[in-house]
């Protein structure tokens, strides 16, 4: 039997440049098993999810079983993936919402990585496997409402007193807060920024939700409020002071970042193509006119193009490679990219495209969260302006 | 318990199938997916395994001429402990019967308590090599289970009717088909996807099963299925269930 046609392939809409084929087999298998649980468990409902304001908690669990949480960590219950499969995750949780994928940076990036990379041993037994099966929900609080971009002017402090830690301040714009079964917060201590893992439970610690948001509507934000908080030496991170220990946290989430935005732009690019074909107006498919075409061919080419930064990024991340640079770059160009690739394809969708019927403007306004949260566009642009410049246009 | 799941790789159904030339058969292209309705052998097969516990083993059977692994990996990220490849290029283009008799060599061979089937394959749709399979391995068949439950040496199934089911059972060894739709087949978790890829997959030739292939099947012509004509709106001012239900009585439906 012939094995197909030799000669030149015809392009796949959907995946133009056959991306696909500089992925392996388990790669693959990894990335469809995302796409369709997502299919499965998030499309159908999450316009509902972002019109109510709900992250339903149920679904934790769900990601915690498919190994989800905390995947490109090594033991603990985790899968210990590659980071090129952690980022093919997140670009089909992300195609399906961000909050989704915000769901799972905040978990496993943010709340587990601190604690496998900087914990103790038992810290790391004592959480990361109810963690990584989705029992327990963490949170990361580093921001404050008055200290966003500059967190070393974070006013949350810890103070010894005997061998307890008392904790004292506020985090704003915290993910996954309200919902959150423990919370990693960093203050400033005498010897510099140190990270504490506080429990849901402790008494002087409370957590009030953000309503009125119109972006991330299905993903829980909250404000971390600690007011004498107490807690034993043993709840302090012990392997890492100063700002290092968050960066390098936020560093592991952005590097999801710019693979979960190429999925929102390909959602916003795919809904906008169909549409196009099946919208008739002057008699004929809106796809029929050169505007249209243009509109669908650009944002095909941002998304091929996104994709394979993306996972350029991934296979330098995987070396060992890739420097906090590298993931300014994917993190602002990729980001920045969905955004545009999501107000196209509004307005391909003309009137439609502002409902929740289709999956374009909420994608569209969940991305103007993803543009500003770890690391805003315009950090990050300087940090690869100091990289090219030698010049820190901040400090 | 031995369970053994037969199952197969095919083209992508997400690409359009072509058909080779000289044969009429489905091309096979290099890569190929897991055939979905083997998906729900392998989750009953994976129950079963899961409810007798560590005594039970589930092994995976295919038939997989172009040496294509992705489907068989991703049954077993799914769970399943081993699979048994017969790749033999003298193999392409095979049909039913001689595909059963290469997977009953096989199964004969590593042995088996319980082989459990698809209803039909959905690139090929002959639908007769699972009973051509009991046949061969002389053990009774249990065709459209829609529930499987073990009995000491016996096995016993909900069978689909098309009013409801009957219960059937049979002494193991046993052939069972399942059909597409009776389990929520699991998602292969991560740890499965990266475990799958160290689980023992035995190739074998037909030479090493001892058999010869002889395909006797032959496809003396293809047609295109007529283009489907263009269907009929009804307009729903209220009563539009009315007339659906006249349109359905027409078409002896209902």
């Amino acid at each position: 039997m012939s094995k197909g046609a030799v000669g030149p392939r015809k392009p796949n809409p959907r995946d133009f440049l056959n991306v696909d084929a500089l992925l392996d087999g388990e790669d693959r298998l990894l990335r469809d098993t995302v796409r369709e649980w997502v299919g499965d468990r998030v499309l159908p409902d999450v316009a509902d999810w972002f019109e109510e304001g709900y992250f339903p908690r149920e679904l934790a669990r769900e990601m915690g079983d498919l190994g989800l949480l905390g995947m490109h960590l090594d033991g603990y219950g985790c899968a210990g993936t590659s980071a090129v499969q952690y980022g093919l995750a997140c670009t089909e949780l992300e195609a399906g919402d961000s909050g989704a994928r915000s769901f799972v940076s905040v978990q496993g990036s943010l709340s587990m990585f601190p604690i496998w990379a900087f914990g103790s041993e038992e810290q790391k037994q004592q959480w990361l496997p109810g963690m990584a099966a989705g029992d327990l929900i963490g949170c990361f609080g580093l921001t404050e409402a008055d200290s966003g971009s500059d967190p070393s002017s974070m006013k949350t402090h810890a103070k010894r007193d005997g061998s307890d830690w008392v904790l004292n301040g506020s985090k704003m714009w915290i993910t996954n807060g309200g919902v959150s079964d423990v919370a990693i917060v960093w203050a400033q201590t005498e010897e510099g920024v140190r990270g504490f893992i506080v429990p849901r439970d402790t008494e002087g610690f409370d957590t009030n939700d953000i309503h009125k948001k119109v972006s991330l509507r299905a993903s829980v934000t909250s404000e971390l409020v600690l007011n004498d908080v107490r807690l034993p030496a043993d709840a302090m991170l012990p392997n890492v002071v100063g700002l290092k220990g968050p960066l390098a946290c936020l560093n592991e989430a952005r590097f999801g970042i710019l693979f979960g935005a190429v999925g929102a732009a390909r959602a916003c690019y795919e809904a906008a193509l169909d549409y196009s074909k099946e919208r008739q107006q002057f008699g004929k498919p809106i796809a029929s006119f050169q505007l249209t075409q243009r509109k669908l061919v650009d944002m095909m080419v941002a998304v091929n193009r996104g994709m394979l930064v993306a996972l350029h990024i991934g296979r330098m991340k995987d070396e060992g490679k890739a420097g906090v640079e590298d993931i300014s770059f994917g993190k602002m160009d990729n980001v920045r990219m969905a955004l545009d690739v999501a107000r196209e394809a509004r307005s391909v969708l003309g009137a439609n495209g502002i409902t929740l019927e289709y999956p374009v403007i909420r994608h569209m306004n969940n991305l103007e969260s993803v543009f500003t949260y770890e690391g805003t566009n315009e950090v990050h642009t300087l940090i690869m302006g100091q990289a090219i410049t030698g010049i820190a246009a901040f400090s | 318990m031995k369970i053994a799941v037969c199952v197969k790789q095919i083209p992508d159904p997400a690409t359009p199938y072509e058909l080779d030339p000289g044969t009429n058969f489905v091309a096979r292209p290099d890569d190929q997916v897991l055939d979905d309705t083997d998906r729900y052998g392998v989750e009953v097969g994976l129950q079963l395994v899961e409810e007798i516990g560590e005594d039970a083993t589930l092994t995976l059977v295919s038939m997989s001429p172009s040496g294509t692994l992705q489907g068989i990996r991703q049954a077993l990220a799914m769970g399943a402990d081993r699979a048994i490849i017969i790749d033999d290029g003298s193999l392409r283009g095979a049909d039913a019967l001689t595909t059963a008799k290469v997977l009953a060599a096989a199964l004969k061979e590593d042995g088996f308590d319980l082989v459990i089937a698809g209803t039909e394959s959905t690139d090929g749709y002959a639908g007769v090599m699972p009973q051509q399979l009991a046949e061969l391995l002389d053990v009774p068949s249990l065709s459209f289970a829609r529930k499987v439950e073990r009995d000491g040496d016996k096995i016993r199934v909900e069978r689909q009717t098309q009013a409801g089911y009957n219960v059937v059972e049979a002494s193991l060894p046993a052939l069972l088909t399942v059909t597409s739709g009776v389990v929520e087949p699991r998602y292969p978790n991560f740890k499965g996807i990266m475990q799958a890829k160290k689980k023992p997959v035995e190739t074998k030739t037909c030479a090493d099963l001892g058999v010869e292939p002889v395909s006797q099947q032959i496809i003396q012509s293809v047609e295109p299925i007529p283009a489907r004509q263009a269907g009929e709106i009804v307009e729903d001012e209220g009563e539009g269930y009315l007339k659906i239900v006249a349109k359905l009585e027409e078409a002896k439906v209902i």
